[in-house]
């Protein structure tokens, strides 16, 4: 059963078509990167994902159940692109929050504060942390659950390379150690070399879902941001 | 609804609300202080403040709560912590409960504070029953964080949500009974009277005050606060919206 199932899916907002007959699997298991612009409709597909977003038509299935229904709530973790954590409390305290909401025992709390690098932080106030750390406490929060699917809206933005080498550690552990199916957002094409697998997005189409490796040979690109020039370059070249 | 998550809910908004000490002077000193203003405003009428202190007990409880719920609510649906708590297992309802009991636990202290400053330091007429008293001024503070809960929803922003206290609270204080009592308003104007909760918390704290014992109709008050509050927060819950456009 894959992790994601999408088929023909189309957002449209105040009139705009965000989303334009989106159908794309994800199997389970293993890091996914939702490559794209900004203004691609990434954010978009993750909240239809989430069950966050109203659809307009086609359907969305995530781990074998409709998207929305209430028993995913307990399974998927999702960090939206601006942190969505309390800035008036400390990471401790956004985590446990989470935690209780999950319910998973306490010393979950100061594991997922651990994997994110925070474990010193942990009883920093939030609102007195940089940009990058209020990032992780969001995804301590995501991750404190145990899910069995992670959504995370451009987690690696405005980070130092250094961490974003952590992360990506990371997210490598939750996927070979936990068996957690990852999708990650980001704009920046260079993050595909982590992935596993790629979904191309474009002014709300997909334009391309397969691994990195076939990606760059079958469009003969010699970088990642070559290979999505290509792609675009083709498409806009009628038939 | 599931009590685990709505205690979960209400101990992290007190948590939040324990780092915010000056909001939480200002919710507790500023009644006190406005009461003992008036008594001396009105120095040489003791009557005046006998007559006005009750009501402002039922006033002051309504008020802040609507004005801490409504910006705490707005808060949250604009930083996008709403939309990610209603991703996870926690039920709307356990999120409006988390509120009310927080801010109820708030406005407990607000209004024992407020009473004891009242009977003891400025000397209120002994009411027929302060646990009575206190319990109203505690209903009267869930149904202004359960109207603020409801306002926040129309509100885009902070500001937005503090220009609905005077649009929602200064009617009901108008109509509550206190400037001209209610059976020599005009007939339209009574009727209105009627529809505005905080009528029925004036109302009962001005017969607490008034009288030696507890009379029926003070229950009767009391559960007409309650039960607005309540439709109130069912309203609020509804306005949580788990899919968005």
């Amino acid at each position: 059963m894959p992790a994601i199932e999408v088929s023909d899916l189309v957002v449209r907002r105040g009139g705009k078509l965000v989303l334009d007959r989106i159908s794309l699997t994800v199997a389970e298991g293993g890091v996914t990167g939702l490559l794209g612009p900004n203004g691609s409709g990434k954010t978009t597909l993750l909240r239809a994902l989430v069950g966050a977003q109203r659809i307009t038509s086609g359907s969305v299935r995530v781990l074998g159940r409709a998207a929305g229904h209430p028993v995913l709530r307990g399974q998927i973790g999702y960090t939206t692109q601006a942190a969505s954590v309390y800035s008036d409390l400390t990471a401790e305290q956004n985590v446990r929050y989470h935690a209780a909401l999950h319910h998973v025992p306490h010393s979950a709390v100061s594991a997922a504060l651990r994997s994110v690098g925070l474990a010193d932080e942990a009883h920093r106030l939030v609102r007195a942390m940089s940009g990058g750390q209020v990032n992780r406490v969001s995804l301590a929060c995501a991750l404190v659950g145990e899910p069995k699917l992670l959504l995370l809206d451009e987690p690696t933005v405005g980070l130092d390379p250094l961490l974003r080498r952590d992360l990506w550690e990371m997210f490598r552990e939750q996927t070979d150690r936990h068996g957690v199916t990852l999708l990650v957002s980001s704009h920046v094409m260079d993050e595909a070399a982590h992935c596993d697998r790629l979904l191309l997005l474009r002014d709300g189409r997909l334009i391309a879902q397969d691994t990195p490796e076939a990606l760059l040979s079958t469009t003969g690109g010699a970088s990642m941001d070559d290979a999505f020039l290509r792609l675009v370059e083709k498409k806009e070249v009628p038939a | 609804m599931n009590p685990r998550l709505t205690f979960a809910t209400a101990g992290r908004v007190l948590a939040q609300l324990r780092r915010d000490r000056r909001t939480i002077a200002l919710v507790v000193v500023v009644p006190c202080v406005l009461l003992w203003l008036f008594k001396e405003v009105f120095h040489d009428q003791p009557i005046v403040f006998q007559f006005v202190a009750p009501a402002m007990l039922a006033m002051f409880p309504l008020l802040t709560m609507f004005l801490v719920t409504s910006v705490a609510m707005v808060r949250e649906r604009t930083s996008g912590t709403l939309e990610r708590l209603l991703t996870t297992p926690v039920g709307k309802a356990d999120l409006v409960l988390g509120y009310a009991l927080a801010f109820g636990a708030l406005a407990l202290v607000q209004a024992l504070v407020a009473t004891l400053v009242s009977l003891y330091l400025l000397g209120l007429n002994t009411p027929a029953s302060v646990p009575v008293l206190i319990l109203l001024a505690v209903g009267d503070a869930v149904l202004g964080a359960a109207l603020g809960l409801g306002v926040s929803a129309m509100a885009r922003n902070e500001f937005q949500a503090v220009q609905f206290m005077p649009a929602v609270i200064l009617p009901q204080f108008l109509l509550s009974g206190l400037l001209t009592p209610t059976d020599q308003m005009a007939g339209w104007l009574n009727a209105l009277s009627r529809i505005m909760p905080l009528r029925y918390g004036v109302e009962g704290m001005s017969r607490l005050t008034g009288s030696r014992t507890v009379s029926p109709t003070v229950w009767w008050d009391l559960m007409l606060v309650v039960g607005c509050a309540i439709i109130a927060l069912a309203v609020g819950t509804a306005t949580l919206r788990r899919k968005t456009s």
